[in-house]
C-alpha cells in the first residue's frame, strides 16, 4: 500500500526548507572549497581596501603586477601574481615551513594520542564490565568531561601544569624535586621543551576523549555473550588469554569504529591546543610550537581578505579532506581483513 | 559453579583469595582513573577560590589558604572593566542555543518524516547523499560559510551563529530510525479513519519518539554550550561573543600576556556548573544520544 502513494508535493513542503538550508551551507560550500583551492590570485572582496583590488575574472589567465602599501599609504614593493586557475595554491602550501610543521605536529599528535587513548579506554572498560554495584557510579564519573565545555577545562589543563601555583609543580616541589617548565617558562633559560608541551596536550586530549571511547566499549563489552567467558573458565584460561583471545576480537567491531573516529577527530585537533596554551598553538616562548592543520586553515581563514589567503585556507582543507580520507580507506581494507563481524 | 567440580578445597581456596585480589586490584586502579577525572574540577574551583597573591607563589597548598568568594563576582566585575559582560555572554549562548535548538528539531522533525513516511521519486538517493556528507571534514564548510555570511554581511549577528547550523544530517539519521521502527498497522489505521499524514506525524509519530527528540534537544543545547570555532569566526564584537569565546579572551592582564587565573577560573567554574548539573538530571538521554553519535569523537 505505501508503494503506491505518491507524496511529492508533501515531500516538497516538509524537505523544501531543509533541502535550501543544505544547499547554501552544505552542498555549496563543497563545491565551493574544492573550486577555491585551484583559483590562483583570488581576493575575498568585500570590505578590503580597493587599492588592492583584482578583478578575478576580467584578469583572468593574465599575470599582473601589483602594488603593495603599507598602512600609511608607502608603497612597499611590488608582487607579479597569475590569476586563473592553477595548482599554484597546493605548491605554495607545500613549499609553506608553517605548513609542513602543522602537518607534522597533527601526525605527531595522532599517533602518540590515538593508540594511548584507545588502549586505556580498552583497560578501563574491561575493568568496569568485571565490576558489579559500583559500574554505574563510575561510568558517570568518566562520563563528566564529555559535558564538559572543551575551552573551559583546557584552560584548567593549563593552571595545572602552570610553572607558578600549579598543581603538578607544587606537588614536584613539596616532594623536594625541581619545578618543571611544563606549559610556560621558569625563567629566561628554563623554556618549555616540545616533549613537555606534546605530553599536556596528549593527557587533555586523552582527559577528554575518554568518555565516549568508554560508553562505547562497554555497551560492546555487553553485548558479548557470556557463554564464551564460561567456556574460556572450563578450560582454565588466564585472564590474559581471555582479554586477547576472547574479549579483543569479540570486540572489535567497536574498537575499529573507535580507532577510526579518534584518528578522524585527532587530526583536527585545534580547541584542544588553543585551550591548553591559553590562545596559542604553544607556550609563550614559542607561540607556534604545536599549531595543527586545523589552526593553519582558521589563521589563513581568519585573513581571508588579504589576496590569497581564502584559496590558501581552501587547499589546506582539501588537503586535510584526501588525509583523513586515505586514512578512512586504508583502515576499512584493514578492518576487512581483521574484524570479526 | 564449574569449578567445585574439578578442584580440591586447597585450591578452591587459593582461587578465591586470588579472586579477591584481583578485584582489589582493578578497584585501585579504577579510582586512580576516576581521581585523574576529577582532580581537573576540583582544581578549577580551588583556583578559583584563591588570592591573587597566593597564585603568586611558586609552591601552592592542595587546598586554597582562604576561601575567597568573592572571586565569582569579580570574575563579572573584571569583565566589566574591560568593557564586556559575562552575563551578556551567558545571554548570547542561550539565545543562540535556544534558536538553533528550536529551528532544528523543525527542521529534523520534517525531514526525518520526509524519509521515513512519505513516498516519493529519489527518496534514498537523495537521504544516501545527505548521509554521504557527515564524512566531509567540518573545516571543508566553515570556510565557504564564513565566506558566505561575510558576504551577507552578517558578521556579528546572531542569524551568523544559527543559520548554518540548523540542519543536522546525524540527527535526521537519528530521528529517521526512530520513526522507522513505528509500525505500519498504526499508520494504516489512522489512514482508515481518514486522518491525514501531517496529523499522523504530530498526533502519533511525534509523541512516540518523544525520547528521541528530547536526545536531540539535549545534545543540541550542549553543541552551542560548547561551541567555540565558528562563534570565534563571526564574532569579533565583545558585545555577541559566546562563553567559549569570552572564557579564553577576557581574562588578560592590561599587555594581554599573563592571565588573571582566579578570575578565570571562577568563570570556567560558572560555564562548567550548569552543564554538569543539567547531566545528572539527564543522565540517561544524554548517554543514550552520545553512544550513537560520536560528534565530540
Amino acid at each position: 500500500m505505501l508503494e503506491y502513494k505518491n507524496d511529492k508535493w508533501k515531500a516538497l513542503l516538509a524537505l523544501g526548507p531543509t533541502l535550501v538550508l543544505m544547499a547554501i551551507f552544505t552542498f555549496y560550500p563543497i563545491f565551493n572549497t574544492f573550486f577555491t583551492s585551484f583559483m590562483e590570485g583570488y581576493t575575498f572582496n568585500v570590505w578590503y581596501d580597493t587599492r588592492y583590488a583584482i578583478g578575478w575574472l576580467e584578469h583572468f589567465g593574465e599575470t599582473i603586477v601589483r602594488t603593495e602599501y603599507d598602512a600609511a599609504g608607502n608603497i612597499i614593493g611590488e608582487t607579479s601574481t597569475f590569476v586563473g586557475l592553477g595548482i599554484g595554491n597546493f605548491v605554495r602550501l607545500f613549499k609553506d615551513g608553517t605548513f609542513i610543521k602543522a602537518l607534522k605536529n597533527t601526525a605527531i599528535i595522532v599517533i602518540v594520542s590515538v593508540p594511548i587513548s584507545v588502549i586505556i579506554a580498552l583497560l578501563i572498560s574491561v575493568a568496569l564490565n568485571g565490576i558489579g554495584k559500583l559500574q554505574g557510579f563510575f561510568q558517570t564519573v568518566y562520563f563528566l568531561p564529555y559535558v564538559t565545555n572543551t575551552i573551559a577545562l583546557g584552560l584548567v589543563f593549563s593552571v595545572m601544569f602552570a610553572s607558578r601555583s600549579g598543581l603538578v609543580n607544587s606537588l614536584l616541589v613539596s616532594l623536594g624535586m625541581e619545578p618543571v617548565a611544563w606549559i610556560s617558562s621558569l625563567g629566561t633559560n628554563n623554556n618549555p621543551t616540545y616533549a613537555s608541551a606534546l605530553f599536556v596536550l596528549t593527557l587533555y586530549t586523552i582527559w577528554n576523549g575518554l568518555a565516549f571511547k568508554i560508553l562505547v566499549f562497554l555497551s560492546g563489552l555487553q553485548s558479548i555473550d557470556k557463554q564464551y567467558y564460561q567456556a574460556a573458565q572450563i578450560d582454565n584460561a588466564s585472564r590474559w588469554r581471555v582479554f586477547s583471545k576472547v574479549t579483543v576480537p569479540l570486540l572489535s567491531p567497536m574498537i575499529a569504529y573507535i580507532t577510526i573516529t579518534s584518528f578522524i577527530g585527532s587530526f583536527k585537533t585545534y580547541t584542544h591546543v588553543i585551550s591548553v596554551f591559553n590562545g596559542r598553538y604553544g607556550p609563550a616562548s614559542d607561540p607556534n610550537m604545536l599549531i595543527t592543520v586545523v589552526g593553519y586553515i582558521y589563521d589563513a581563514l581568519a585573513q581571508m581578505s588579504a589576496m590569497g589567503k581564502l584559496a590558501q585556507a581552501s587547499a589546506a582543507a582539501l588537503v586535510l579532506f584526501v588525509i583523513i580520507l586515505l586514512i578512512t580507506l586504508v583502515q576499512l581494507w584493514v578492518n576487512k581483513k581483521k574484524v570479526h563481524y | 559453579m564449574q569449578q567445585d567440580l574439578f578442584m580440591t578445597d586447597d585450591e578452591k581456596r587459593r582461587y578465591k583469595v586470588k579472586k579477591v585480589f584481583t578485584k582489589i586490584g582493578i578497584y585501585i586502579f579504577l579510582i586512580i582513573i576516576a581521581l585523574f577525572i576529577v582532580i581537573p574540577f576540583y582544581w578549577m574551583v580551588a583556583t578559583a577560590l584563591r588570592s591573587t597573591n597566593e597564585l603568586g607563589k611558586t609552591s601552592i597548598s592542595f587546598f586554597p589558604e582562604v576561601w575567597h568568594w568573592e572571586n565569582f563576582p569579580g570574575a563579572f566585575k573584571f569583565a566589566a572593566d574591560r568593557n564586556a559582560s559575562f552575563l551578556r555572554f551567558y545571554l548570547n549562548t542561550i539565545i543562540v542555543g535556544a534558536a538553533t535548538t528550536i529551528l532544528s528539531m523543525i527542521s529534523v522533525t520534517f525531514a526525518a518524516f520526509s524519509f521515513a513516511r512519505l513516498n516519493f521519486k529519489g527518496r534514498d538517493a537523495l537521504f544516501a547523499i545527505f548521509i554521504a556528507t557527515m564524512m566531509i571534514p567540518g573545516e571543508i564548510f566553515v570556510i565557504s560559510n564564513f565566506s558566505t555570511i561575510s558576504a551577507w554581511g552578517l558578521n556579528n549577528t546572531y542569524t551568523a551563529m544559527v543559520l548554518p547550523f540548523i540542519v543536522d544530517v546525524f540527527y535526521i539519521f537519528f530521528l529517521r530510525q526512530t520513526f522507522k521502527q513505528i509500525p505500519d498497522e498504526l499508520y494504516f489505521a489512522a489512514k482508515v479513519d481518514g486522518t491525514s499524514d501531517f496529523k499522523y506525524l504530530f498526533k502519533v509519530m511525534i509523541p512516540m519518539a518523544k525520547a528521541t527528540l528530547t536526545t536531540i534537544f539535549i545534545l543540541s543545547m550542549m553543541g552551542t554550550w560548547n561551541a567555540y570555532i565558528w562563534p570565534n569566526l563571526v564574532a569579533t564584537s565583545p558585545d555577541m561573543y559566546l562563553v567559549s569565546n569570552g572564557l579564553l579572551t577576557i581574562y588578560r592582564d592590561i599587555d594581554g600576556t599573563g592571565t588573571i587565573l582566579n578570575y578565570q577560573m571562577a568563570a570556567a567554574t560558572m560555564v562548567t556548573v550548569p552543564l554538569l548539573i543539567v547531566f545528572l538530571l539527564l543522565k540517561k538521554y544524554i548517554m543514550r544520544g552520545v553512544s550513537r553519535s560520536g560528534i565530540k569523537g
